[in-house]
């Protein structure tokens, strides 16, 4: 049966991209469907005139050096335990990663979850300080937390915010420039803000999009979709991930981030400053950001060490193997840049599934 | 019929095992962990859930997957 379904899908995709009888891209912007591609070997599986690009789908990689080099500059002014997730760990900075801190004799703790931070406060009486990236789908996670530590008045549990949202950068890349002719929308980003938080960019910029389950059967569908979007002159968003986003999202998580966080013009590593797409605590709740207790200033560092094209590889103009760097020097054991870190980052992931073919 | 796929989309989440306030245990077929259910306020033992980052952000609608597999052979037409 699946293996009859699969078949079907792409007789269809091989049909519908003969009938477009020109080149096409689409683009995902989340690292696990770039996993999905890459693991269940999709690109080469593709009609030659079906090119699929990957966008920003790793919130690690474009955490901005200068908020790592500022957790750690905090941590040297007041004893502390940082906590992060395991990705972060490694991300380098001209100043080193949280790991090389680490080395140096600072309390630096992978967690799984910031529940797992939570606890750790919970046993300890120092400080814990959760540095914390993510989309939309680790945000909940974190105002949810926020809510516990808020109403149960712990003091010994701050964060530091690099959250950041999905659709501002999506349209930031349209604006600058980034042509595709549709979006394969992360379907877990979609479970908190439902298919209305991607509308707009369909409304705005005539981008057709399906919002994808992370199953190769998922992916390979909604390009079908797309292709048949295309085809059909149709401009709209569909929800091929029906089993678990809604229309309108999660409530109750939504609530939760609007309560507690506001958005502002954010920088992206290698991307720079995009409007409207970082989330920072509230004054309100400014007691529980680590930043309103301990001050530092950072100067303006370098986001890539120079020959990474990392910043190009974020925008989807171009992938992994196009950089010289490569898989040459710059490896899952010794990266050159984030890209290669994250088991989001394209690089990384390219590299682990050997993804040469295009 | 089309239960492979079903089974496989079901996969990736977990199953509600135990729910104590706020927390769940939640078996991925086999590994049980901890996850927190504050964003699925009505979710049920025996319900299946997305878990990110220690937290259901979702609850999976089984009902639901196996409609997709219908819903997808008729977006498919007769290929």
């Amino acid at each position: 049966m699946v293996q009859e379904f699969v078949n079907k899908l792409i007789r269809g995709i091989f049909m519908e991209a003969e009938k477009i009888g020109r080149e096409v891209k689409f683009m995902d912007v989340c690292g696990t469907h770039e996993d999905t591609i890459n693991r269940g070997g999709i690109r080469p599986l593709l009609p030659k005139n079906v090119k699929i690009f990957a966008g920003p789908g790793c919130p690690v990689c474009i955490t901005p050096v200068e908020d790592i080099v500022a957790m750690m500059e905090i941590a040297k002014r007041r004893d502390m335990i940082i906590t992060t997730f395991g990705d972060m760990y490694r991300i380098p900075t001209p100043m080193g990663s949280f790991a090389d801190f680490r080395a140096r004799g600072y309390d630096v703790r992978v967690v799984y979850s910031i529940y797992d931070a939570y606890k750790i406060a919970m046993k300890n009486k120092k400080m814990v300080v959760h540095f914390s990236p993510g989309f939309e789908t680790t945000t909940a996670p974190t105002a949810g937390m926020l809510e516990e530590v808020w109403n149960k008045g712990v003091e010994n549990f701050k964060i530091y915010s690099v959250h950041r949202l999905t659709p501002p950068a999506v349209e930031f890349l349209i604006q600058q420039g980034s042509i595709f002719d549709g979006l394969i929308t992360p379907g877990h980003v979609s479970a908190i803000i439902g298919v209305k938080g991607w509308k707009y960019i369909t409304e705005k910029y005539s981008v057709p999009q399906v919002i994808s389950g992370f199953e190769p059967e998922d992916v390979l569908l909604s390009i079908y979709m797309l292709l048949k979007m295309l085809n059909d002159e149709e401009i709209s968003i569909k929800n091929e991930y029906e089993r678990v986003v809604k229309y309108e999202g999660n409530p109750v998580a939504q609530k939760s981030i609007e309560e507690f966080f506001e958005v502002r013009d954010a920088k992206w590593r290698a991307l720079g400053t995009i409007p409207k797409s970082g989330l920072y605590l509230k004054s309100k709740y400014e007691y529980l950001d680590i930043r309103s207790h301990v001050d530092v200033e950072v100067p303006h560092l370098p986001d890539l060490e120079r020959g990474c094209r990392c910043g190009e590889v974020l925008r989807g103009l171009i992938l992994p193997q196009e950089c010289p760097l490569f898989a040459k020097v710059c490896t899952p054991q010794n990266p050159i840049g984030p890209c290669m870190v994250s088991y989001e980052g394209t690089c990384q992931i390219f590299y682990k599934y050997g993804s040469l073919l295009g | 019929m089309g239960c492979n796929i079903v089974l496989m989309c079901l996969a990736i989440p977990g199953k509600v095992m135990k729910i104590r306030g706020s927390v769940a245990l939640v078996d991925y077929g086999g590994v049980i962990k901890e996850a927190r259910i504050d964003f699925v306020p009505d979710v049920k033992e025996g319900d299946y859930v997305i878990v990110h980052t220690g937290f259901a952000i979702e609850k999976m609608d089984e009902k639901a997957a196996k409609r997709s597999i219908e819903a997808w052979n008729e977006v498919l037409g007769d290929i």
